[in-house]
């Protein structure tokens, strides 16, 4: 038997106002009480009565006692995510945006025994029992990266408190500081295991900050996305100039940092309510809900930039250094260039191919083009 | 249940800019005093914009972690906070006496008790002489000793000054330094000229910024003669035109700015219990005689 008598008491105070969890009910009437699950209904029963019917209940019992007077916080995004966390039913959601099907109590019970995992951006979330021969209902939250799926624990570097995800998702692997947390360069390496509900949400906050809040708006059907022009017109000082970025320049800006391979949040702002922006805004569990600071700063640079007017200029090239200049560009653009071998001259954006270009291409004044259309 | 929140500049490129907000941020957690503690920042996550959806409370109590008043904590914070009622003069403020305005959220349908800068606090007094306190590591620092409070200034924002100003009075009527003097970097009196205004051989430089970086780093060192070039270091104390200057970086990342944290927001109605004892014994107080409680005074007397 894992319900505690003292659990029971609780029970029979709760029973008074009612108690209605996954499938569990109880109701006390004229001084008896009406159990239900999803597969039996007893009424008129005695305490007595009551305390052995709810002893063929047990998991509800105990999933009960878990959720609302372990987690509580009915209606806060902390209890939504750990109900996701185990594929829970979720009261919050609006019908059509509960796109999982959630699993009933005793389903729920059988794979928290082996541990229920859920991926968040780059983390990877596994919901278990803390006592897995005997479960008593308590959960524990162990969290990861995803590349260290199949790591073994003692390879991993292991934490338990929350504030320790803080340095985790300060550097890159390269030990390049991360302003943006959402960006796909999340460090592997480590684990945190056994964390509470309540601190598996705060560490996740260190990690991914906000997005759990989001997720939960966006669950209940009220997120408040702002768009591009509504975000933009709002900024003042040094960002003021930003609302004059060209329209097809919201495209490119959102292309250059907002798909899925720059930031894992999934970006539900448009260019306007009526306008979308013509790029893929990746399909991740958090939503974006509008430009980041990251976005805001780099769109003070293009908007300066765009600003400029358009020249036509005549310079040398053969084709292949034409489309050397593409790949170029496009290693720094996808980031590549630390992997072109030292020796890989057939790479464009190889380091001796880039010299070379340098030493016959770019004079001591730069670029030796000519402007055609003064 | 109440909620704290500390709202700092952070930084898209700097990494340490946001260490003491952190910091300050994990001594009050430590004491409790508040069901939940978040930092905030406008170059750093959660934003201004996303933090007080994080919180469960429904009260909540925003400390900006700024020096004066000024665009941050006047015009970029309520905004991105959505504090629709908000208004300047619901400060009340002579440059430097805003306590704090209680408002509502639009977003989230909170209470934001929204306070005043750290940096204009009486407190914050305290923490200018901890910092000459351990900079020359004597906690009876003061005779024969000239102390300067630097900051930044700037003609765009008469508050900016206001503030080094009014810490550099509340100091010099102590008579504890034989010498006070604000000095800044973009107006004058100018920091670079520090040995001109002291006529005591040991000079301690403190400048009122939030956190270390450029100016602290590097501006003022070479400014004031200190070093050639930052990148070398310099000597605490260092030798320039005959005195000693002891200089230490930015007072914010003193450990009893947490105290001014909390104040910011017992002053605004938080509950915070005998928190300001425990940070006081963390932070190693400063010494009685000098102890100025300001609860009860409020800012700007």
């Amino acid at each position: 038997m894992t319900i505690s008598s003292d659990d029971l008491e609780t029970l029979f105070e709760r029973a008074s106002a009612g108690v209605a969890v996954d499938g569990l009910r109880i109701d006390k009437a004229d001084g008896e009480y009406t159990l239900e699950t999803p597969d039996n209904e007893r009424r008129d029963l005695s305490e007595d009565g009551l305390r052995e019917a709810l002893e063929t209940c047990e998991e509800y019992v105990t999933n009960w006692r878990y959720w609302q007077e372990s987690v509580g916080g009915e209606g806060t995004a902390r209890r939504a995510f750990l109900r996701w966390c185990e594929h829970a039913p979720l009261p919050d959601a609006e019908e059509d945006t509960a796109t999982t099907e959630s699993l009933a109590v005793p389903a729920r019970y059988d794979a928290l025994r082996d541990g229920i995992d859920r991926q968040w951006g780059q983390l990877s979330i596994t919901a278990r029992f803390v006592d897995i021969d005997d479960p008593d209902g308590q959960r524990v939250y162990d969290l990861w990266h995803v590349d260290d799926a199949d790591s073994d624990l003692a390879d991993l570097e292991v934490y338990d408190d929350p504030r320790d995800a803080r340095e985790i998702a300060t550097y890159d692997e390269d030990g390049r500081y991360r302003p943006l947390k959402t960006v796909p360069t999340l460090v592997s390496g480590w684990a945190f295991t056994g964390l509470s509900g309540a601190e598996l949400v705060e560490t996740i906050g260190f990690l991914y900050p906000a997005t759990i809040a989001n997720w939960h708006r966006e669950l209940r059907g009220n997120l408040d996305v702002d768009h591009w022009t509504e975000t933009a017109e709002r900024q003042t000082g040094i960002y003021d100039v930003i609302d004059e970025l060209p329209r097809e320049a919201v495209d490119w800006m959102a292309e250059a940092c907002c798909v899925d391979s720059q930031c894992l949040r999934r970006r539900e702002w448009e260019y306007d309510e009526d306008d979308d922006v013509d790029v893929d805004g990746g399909d991740s569990p958090f939503p974006c809900r509008e430009p980041c600071s990251l976005v805001i700063a780099a769109a003070r640079k293009w908007a300066i930039l765009e600003s400029e007017e358009e020249h036509t200029y005549e310079l040398e090239l053969t084709t292949s250094e034409l489309n050397q200049l593409e790949e170029l560009i496009d290693a720094v653009a996808e980031g590549r260039t630390d992997e072109i071998r030292e020796a890989d001259v057939n790479d464009g954006a190889n380091r001796y191919r880039a010299r070379y270009l340098r030493a016959k291409r770019v004079g001591e004044d730069g670029l030796e083009a000519t402007q055609v259309d003064e | 249940m109440q909620a704290l929140v500390i709202a700092a500049h952070g930084s898209h490129l700097n990494p340490d800019a946001s260490d003491p907000t952190y910091a300050h941020a994990d001594t009050i957690r430590e004491t409790g005093a508040f069901d939940e503690v978040r930092e905030a920042f406008w170059k750093e996550e959660p934003h201004f914009r996303e933090v007080i959806r994080t919180l469960e409370a429904d009260e909540v109590f925003v400390v900006p972690l700024f020096i004066s008043e000024g665009y941050f904590t006047e015009q970029v914070i309520p905004r991105e906070l959505r504090l629709d009622e908000w208004d300047p003069e619901k400060w009340e403020s002579d440059g430097t006496s805003a306590s704090q305005v209680t408002l509502e959220a639009d977003d989230v349908g909170k209470t934001i008790h929204y306070c005043g800068p750290v940096g204009t606090h009486d407190a914050m007094t305290d923490v200018i002489v901890q910092r000459a306190e351990t900079a020359m590591e004597d906690p009876d620092v003061g005779e024969g000793v000239g102390l300067s409070v630097v900051g930044h200034g700037t003609e765009r924002n008469e508050n900016s000054a206001k503030a080094i100003e009014y810490h550099s009075e509340r100091i010099r009527e102590r008579d504890r330094f034989d010498e006070v003097k604000a000095l800044f970097m973009d107006e004058e009196p100018e920091v670079d000229d520090v040995t001109d205004y002291f006529e005591s051989d040991d000079i301690v430089v403190v400048p009122l910024f939030i956190a270390d970086g450029y100016h602290t780093q590097e501006d003022i060192p070479e400014d004031m003669g200190l070093t050639e070039d930052y990148r070398l270091g310099w000597d605490v104390p260092a030798a320039v035109d005959g005195h000693r200057i002891w200089y230490t970086g930015a007072v914010g990342t003193e450990e009893l700015m947490a105290d001014v944290v909390l104040e910011r927001a017992a002053d605004a109605g938080a509950d915070i219990g005998d928190a300001r004892e425990t940070v006081r014994d963390l932070a190693g107080s400063v010494t009685d005689a000098d102890h100025e409680p300001s609860a009860g005074t409020g800012a700007g007397d």
